[in-house]
């Protein structure tokens, strides 16, 4: 009687199956075990075989340990809009939203118009609880988004192309007419970095305390923010660009980057957004009939992208990276969007206009539990003086700029050396009689710096460099003739054979 | 239309009252952290640098003999103790954490060769070349009260008198039979002034010995004619017996693995064997550039620590082939003994020059109580030091280890000999034969038979 009146049970009610729990578990543990375990079977080794299986078990057990504290014991849950019905979440408005959710969110819905003073472009601490905003007609401001309060003001009387935070609240970054400036939390001009010029976009790499700065020339420069030495171009070891890839079929308006390092969006003149997977350098997807002058990921992934007045939010719901429509807002009919940001640790899009800035809800952008260890939205002062030291003892030097950071402590794959190519020697030997050249003679004196001589020893000089690179290219010309006459023999049918001169046995 | 947003109110995660502790919540997403391997490798050089800055591995010295120290031994029951006999027959027991004497036994005519104190620890028991065996009572109330007694003499519970020199002495763990050895090896009780057994084999001076922890029946010996020999105290032969090509100095068992021993051999290596199976060693330890004087094992079994008569103490890996830390000091001479504390935390060598040292079994450590934060803060590094060591940067800074110049000048030296060697006897086989020249396992090399 009793397993009738269950199974007679609604489907809605039965727990998931065991099956159903185990595959959720195991997307999770996949996700902390970091890539494959080692292939421990073609090890011969019998003692470090045994090491590092005993090590890698316990990477098994601290990933089932993570995945189990992520399943059960994360203090806040993630935001979501689930449209009912006939409804589609993009026609969702944000009053709407604001309606049903509570108020202190419902705070985080507002405009702020502020007409004079230009376009207006922001940037976010890590934690998202501090805010600068600089308007284009020199007004730069650092606000307090939990509270709501204004840090600090000023007008710097001069054109403000963009600005960004320092590692932390107390310092940022402007960049001005001429030169880009770096100030206090009070206000107070610390830097002014003059080597860098007129400088149009900044740029903050918190983990290498890197501020790096690009010109309308094109050119980019990397300023160490604790010793104020300048790196250099591109990456820091290298002046040419790592990757160069040809995205779009004019300039690019806006480029944005995934965070978890994989995926970049673009978009071009042409209508059409693109996805592309920076593993293998191709596109994932083309969004059409969008055009984006700013483009920002969430922490959950979500893509907002932002013209004239309108902003569009993009997700992608299957996990396949296929981005749709998911919810849209247009501010007042001729403010232009400048700058789209998501807030980190909220789910809240800031937009940076020509008149102000707006804030959205965006439910389910961002990431509902943080760390306090990464970044802390509650921080005290006491704690940020404590992760500005522990930070900086764990600044990371400019060679750790790389595509695929997690290569770092892994082996290097054994290159089998190939043979040179001709036009390689070749390079090499014009390379090396070049720097033989460059060497500077002794002047002889009482009377035996004889020109003839001079032109001699240099002539020796010189052959003596390519004589190396002669000497390999007869081994190889002879080498070649040994197999040419071998090939030679086996080829001549058997009736000939008595007509080729047979060479005397060595 | 179902709607939630974030929303974080600030009491649930801020602290209620100023004398709570700061609310610290995780979130262990690998997503958060995109360059957690760079951050962790800049950790782990920093960490290997900050281990080298902190190791200061030699705490003390203790002096007070007057001659070259032969032996030492440990008190089982009191940790903060330790005996050391010398060449002109002064025994002394000394408090470790004052380094100063606490009481002395004279009466030794002639050089200290062994020293060992019973299970319970109330008995010191010495033998030297004046061919006296004395046992001694150890004062309970001056060790406990080290500060006030100082220099005492006492005198010898017996002296047992014998007929040639006696070379070493080793007490039974947990029983009451002590054996030594001299021109054979005898097993005697505290009473008796006769001893109760005698084992021979060969005519060869026996010159250490060493009582099984696990077994207490089971006693290794080294012998002058370049030879191990294990003994069953209840059978009346000898049962073992294994030559080698040169003379092992000192045995000491493994506490943790008690079938296991290493010995510590004259050409400079010290080899592992397992009692069962004495035909190859386990793993040779190759570090030392002159003879290896004398052996003792941690109590955690894991590691153990040799001094040798180039003028260094070297710790081991059980298992491993090479030392993990040399400890060495200009006016420390040749080390004749060395012993691991009882709490493996220090070593104390007792070299030529007269003086006992005390140095730090882990060079960097941090003695006294840490609190738990420290602690995990000290087990991090050395995790994250250990994830990233065979990197170039970190392997070149947890490697380095300053040597004095002979040292190194004999090692580059022994270095040079191995590789020509080698390098001749490749050739060789190279040029004969496949199959008709085989090179003996380096296991095996040493070792010339085995007789039952």
């Amino acid at each position: 009687m009793g397993l009738e009146e269950e199974t007679g049970g609604s489907a809605k009610d039965v727990p998931p199956t065991e099956q159903e729990l185990s595959a959720e578990f195991d997307t999770t543990l996949q996700k902390y075990l970091r890539g494959e375990g080692a292939d421990l079977e073609a090890l011969k080794d019998k003692k470090l075989k045994g090491q590092l299986t005993v090590r890698e078990k316990l990477y098994g057990n601290s990933a089932k340990a993570a995945a189990k504290f992520e399943k059960w014991l994360m203090p806040s849950e993630g935001g979501y809009l689930e449209a009912e019905g006939i409804e589609k979440t993009w026609r969702i408005k944000q009053d709407q939203i604001t309606r049903e959710v509570d108020i202190l969110s419902s705070r985080n819905q507002y405009d702020i118009v502020l007409k004079d003073l230009g376009p207006y472009t922001l940037d976010f601490t890590p934690s998202g609880r501090y805010m600068a905003t600089a308007g284009r007609k020199g007004h730069v401001a650092i606000v307090d988004m939990k509270s709501m309060e204004l840090i600090r003001e000023m007008q710097v009387k001069e054109t403000v192309r963009d600005i960004v935070f320092l590692h932390n609240e107390t310092f940022f970054a402007v960049a001005q007419k001429k030169y880009p400036y770096i100030y206090n939390r009070d206000g107070i001009e610390l830097h002014c970095l003059k080597e860098h010029g007129a400088v149009s976009r900044l740029q903050f790499l918190k983990n290498h305390f890197l501020l790096a700065t690009v010109n309308k020339f094109g050119q980019l420069r990397y300023q160490d923010v604790t010793t104020g030495g300048t790196v250099s171009m591109w990456k820091p070891t290298s002046a040419a660009p790592l990757v160069k890839m040809l995205c779009h079929h004019g300039p690019i308006s806006a480029l944005a980057f995934h965070p978890n390092g994989q995926l970049m969006a673009t978009c071009g003149r042409e209508k059409k957004i693109k996805i592309w997977d920076l593993r293998k350098f191709e596109v994932v997807q083309t969004i059409p009939g969008h055009h984006a002058k700013t483009l920002d990921f969430s922490q959950k992934g979500l893509l907002a992208a932002g013209t004239g007045s309108y902003a569009q939010v993009l997700g992608d719901f299957s996990g396949s990276q296929n981005y749709s429509r998911y919810m849209g807002h247009s501010i007042a009919k001729g403010y232009q969007i400048g700058k789209v940001s998501f807030r980190p640790y909220e789910d809240v899009l800031v937009m940076g206009h020509s008149m102000g800035w707006s804030s959205i809800l965006i439910p389910g952008s961002g990431e509902p539990n943080f760390d306090t260890w990464v970044a802390n939205p509650f921080e005290t002062s006491k704690q940020r003086r404590e992760k500005e030291i522990h930070t900086l003892l764990d600044k990371l030097p400019p060679e750790t700029i790389m595509l695929d950071p997690s290569k770092i402590g892994t082996v290097r794959p054994y290159k089998k050396r190939e043979k040179p190519t001709k036009e390689e020697m070749e390079a090499e030997k014009e390379a090396a009689v070049e720097a033989v050249k460059d060497i500077a003679l002794k002047k002889k004196t009482k009377g035996r710096n004889k020109t003839s001589k001079r032109v001699m020893k240099r002539k020796v000089l010189i052959d003596k460099a390519k004589k190396p690179f002669i000497e390999k290219e007869m081994q190889e010309a002879g080498k070649l003739a040994g197999k040419r006459k071998l090939g030679e023999e086996t080829e001549l049918p058997a009736s000939l054979k008595r007509f080729v001169r047979k060479k005397a046995a060595v | 239309m179902k709607v939630k947003v974030i929303s974080r109110s600030t009491d649930e995660f801020t602290r209620e009252r100023s004398q709570d502790l700061q609310r610290v919540f995780r979130n262990f997403d690998p997503k958060l952290r995109p360059q957690e391997k760079a951050v962790e490798y800049v950790r782990a050089l920093n960490a290997a640098k900050l281990e080298k800055i902190f190791a200061r591995p030699f705490i003390g010295a203790m002096d007070g003999h007057i001659d070259a120290i032969s032996c030492m031994a440990k008190n089982p029951n009191f940790l903060k103790g330790i005996f050391s006999g010398s060449m002109d027959g002064d025994i002394r027991l000394w408090d470790i954490a004052s380094r100063k004497t606490v009481c002395q036994f004279p009466g030794h005519q002639g050089a200290v060769r062994g020293l060992t104190a019973s299970t319970d620890g109330s008995t010191l028991i010495s033998c030297g070349t004046d061919c006296t065996v004395r046992i001694w009572s150890v004062p309970v109330a001056a060790t406990l009260e080290s500060d006030h007694a100082s220099n005492k003499p006492i005198e010898a519970n017996a002296v047992y008198v014998g007929k040639n020199a006696y070379w070493a002495v080793d007490h039974q763990w947990g029983g009451d039979l002590f054996a030594t050895t001299g021109a054979r090896v005898e097993i005697w009780n505290h009473n008796r002034s006769q001893p109760v057994n005698t084992f021979e084999w060969g005519t060869d001076t026996v010159i250490s010995v060493r009582f099984n922890p696990g077994e207490p029946n089971l006693l290794a010996t080294s012998a002058s004619d370049r030879s191990i020999a294990l003994y069953d105290l209840r059978m009346s032969t000898p049962a073992r017996k294994l030559i080698m090509q040169t003379r092992t100095n000192s045995i000491a068992w493994n506490p943790m693995e008690p079938l296991n021993f290493t010995a510590a051999n004259e050409d400079c290596s010290c080899y592992s064997y397992d009692a069962r199976k004495l035909d190859e060693a386990k793993c040779v330890h190759k570090d030392h550039v002159s003879a290896v004087m004398d052996i003792d094992y941690s109590p955690t079994g894991r590691e153990f620590v040799t001094g040798s008569y180039d003028r260094t103490v070297r710790i081991f890996p059980y298992n491993g082939g090479h030392s993990r830390e040399i400890y060495h000091t200009k006016r420390m001479q040749r080390v004749f003994c060395v012993k691991f504390s009882s709490d493996a935390s220090y070593i104390i060598s007792g070299s030529d020059d007269t003086n006992l040292r005390l140095w730090k079994a882990k060079a960097s450590e941090q003695m006294g109580v840490l609190l738990p934060r420290e602690q995990k803060k000290h087990e991090y590094q050395e995790a994250v030091k250990n994830r990233y060591k065979h990197l170039p940067e970190v392997k070149r800074i947890v490697r380095h280890r300053h040597l004095p110049r002979p040292i190194y000048k004999a090692k580059e030296l022994r270095r040079t000999v191995i590789d020509a060697e080698k390098k001749k006897e490749e050739r060789r086989k190279a040029h004969s034969t496949p199959g008709s020249i085989v090179t003996e396992s380096v296991r095996k090399r040493r070792i010339i038979r085995e007789v039952e």
